[in-house]
């Protein structure tokens, strides 16, 4: 069945330098699983497109239910050069949430 | 127990939560997190406009709403807030102490982050591969992130106010745990475990509801008055969030693992001046409402060198903006787009780099997928690097003289420009840094 992140998972991104940080919490602990076969590093770098130059490393943390993705080259030089009208990517975490994904089951 | 609060997570933070938290809180230590990365390289430039200027311009109101509650309870203050000029802020804090009849009260200075002159020329920037040398004239500041150990030393000194500049976020409580617990400097353990429960808490509200409300999906009570984070610490590292009975928000397993993920990178290799801090086996347990138990955290030693953020004048962005409703909005504001485009190309090389956004579509994320149905409204916007001030403004002046030549029904139309004080970082051996701290009394 196809469902968006946001209804299974949480989000929050920050940033350091040029890098984009955006964490992927499961709201239930028994989809975390499933959801590290679907959201990919290759998967979230093709969903942010233009917007990430890459490379997206992806970290877990199995017992949070809790991926962490490290996104490179992502904030078009960095919070305090980017010309973007949200230069830390905030709101990545949102963008990241429409992402779609097959639930198994 | 030790308990520590954070009373403000960035320097615009409310300063009420703070206020509850010196007066209601119980506190051995209230933190206040106020230096953002740029953050220094702002207040460095402020400094060469002004010598006595370049700490947080918060620092006065924040200390004069909670020094005389801190002081009648025994809770002691440490920040960063001291920014570019820890020296001129602490000399701000015992004017203020003294004002308020706290004679004798310790006020501890920590500098030796501005280490511009120890810098190689020949250091690269991390980011963008250039030279220090290459930046020549337009390096502003570098700042070393200072460690735990030099505010250690001046609670030592029996300060009840540490006033420093660019120490690491999480190092504001590593030091309190230190002294309170009597932590060595190479207990990698605890200090990975004192790291935890400081990047927990260094964002203030981001852990207890802050940032994290999705109406009807996840709702958090009473965020107008929203209770700052209180971390109850133990002697072996492991610690309860929770916040003040009666304040809004929320403290839950939820919110506390997207605070402790923000912005770390990987989870099992937390760098910081104290500790290479490893989370991956933390626990996260929800033992009462507003209360969760953190275990789990260690450390390994830490990096051999310091990161330094290198700050450096780096032109102009002019930014200028309209907007568009109705039938048809979305072309009209792509056609004044293209027109501002056309117009900004006859600039020439002054202008580095052009982004046009249509704010209300594609502004925040990449273009929505097709079909998507055209919104009610969309709002223009075209932002600018380019190498003057002159020719910054000329940006905005274009977007602005859509009002009269570009397509019908354009409003709203404004215009900014600011100065890019860019940041960099590199890295420095931490041998060669030398923290000073000193301690004065009011």
């Amino acid at each position: 069945m196809r469902v968006r992140l946001r209804d299974v998972a949480h989000a929050r991104a920050g940033d350091k330098g040029d890098t984009s940080t955006v964490s992927l919490v499961a709201l239930d602990r028994g989809d975390y699983d499933w959801l590290c076969l679907e959201v990919t590093p290759t998967r979230v770098q093709d969903h942010f497109g233009a917007m990430v130059s890459g490379p997206v490393v992806r970290h877990e943390v199995a017992h949070l239910g809790a991926l962490n993705f490290v996104m490179h080259r992502a904030l078009g030089g960095g919070v305090t050069r980017s010309l973007a009208i949200d230069p830390h990517g905030k709101a990545r975490s949102s963008w990241l949430l429409e992402m779609e994904v097959e639930r198994p089951g | 127990m030790v308990r520590i609060g954070e009373g403000a997570g960035y320097s615009g933070a409310w300063l009420d939560p703070a206020v509850a938290l010196a007066r209601d809180g119980r506190l051995d230590y209230l933190l206040f997190e106020c230096l953002a990365e740029r953050t220094i390289a702002l207040a460095q430039a402020a400094r060469r406009g002004d010598a006595t200027a370049g700490f947080d311009p918060y620092l006065g109101a924040r200390m004069e709403a909670v020094l005389g509650a801190c002081a009648a309870g025994g809770t002691r203050i440490l920040t960063n807030a001291g920014a570019a000029n820890p020296a001129g802020g602490g000399d701000l804090v015992v004017t203020i102490a003294r004002r308020l009849g706290l004679h004798g009260l310790r006020v501890g200075v920590v500098t030796g982050d501005d280490v511009l002159h120890l810098l190689d020329p020949a250091s690269v920037l991390d980011e963008t591969g250039e030279t220090l040398a290459s930046l020549g004239d337009r390096v502003i500041s570098a700042n070393a992130y200072l460690g735990a150990t030099p505010m250690v030393e001046a609670l030592a000194d029996g300060a009840a106010v540490v006033i420093a500049g660019r120490v690491a976020d999480p190092s504001l409580a590593v030091a309190a745990l230190r002294h309170a617990f009597g932590w060595g400097a190479t207990d990698w353990a605890r200090l990975g475990a004192g790291t935890a429960v400081g990047h927990l808490t260094e964002c203030g509200p981001q852990v207890t509801g802050g940032y994290f409300a999705d109406p009807g999906r996840l709702d958090v009570p009473g965020l107008a008055r929203v209770g700052y984070p209180v971390a109850e610490c133990e002697a072996d590292g492991t610690a309860v969030i929770t916040k003040l009975p009666g304040t809004g928000g929320t403290v839950t397993r939820a919110t506390c693992t997207e605070q402790l993920l923000y912005e770390i990178g990987d989870p099992g290799a937390y760098l910081t001046p104290d500790v290479t801090a490893d989370f991956r086996g933390i626990d996260l347990v929800q033992e009462a409402p507003d209360r969760v138990r953190v275990t789990g955290a260690t450390g390994r030693p830490a990096p051999a060198s310091l990161k330094v953020v290198v700050g450096y004048r780096d032109g102009f962005i002019g930014d200028g903006q309209v907007s568009y409703g109705g039938a048809g909005c979305l072309a009209r504001a792509r056609l004044a787009g293209d027109v501002v485009r056309e117009r900004l190309a006859s600039l020439g090389r002054a202008v580095r780099e052009v982004r046009i956004d249509v704010i209300g579509w594609d502004s925040l994320g990449g273009a929505p997928p097709a079909g998507t149905p055209e919104p009610p409204e969309v709002r223009l916007r075209v932002a600018a690097r380019v190498d003057t001030r002159q020719v910054a403004d000329a940006v905005g002046r274009e977007v602005e003289a859509l009002w009269v030549a570009g397509p019908y029904g354009g409003g709203g139309a404004t215009r900014s420009v600011r100065e890019v004080i860019a940041v960099g970082s590199t890295f420095l051996d931490r041998t060669r840094v030398a923290p000073v701290v000193t301690v004065r009394e009011a």
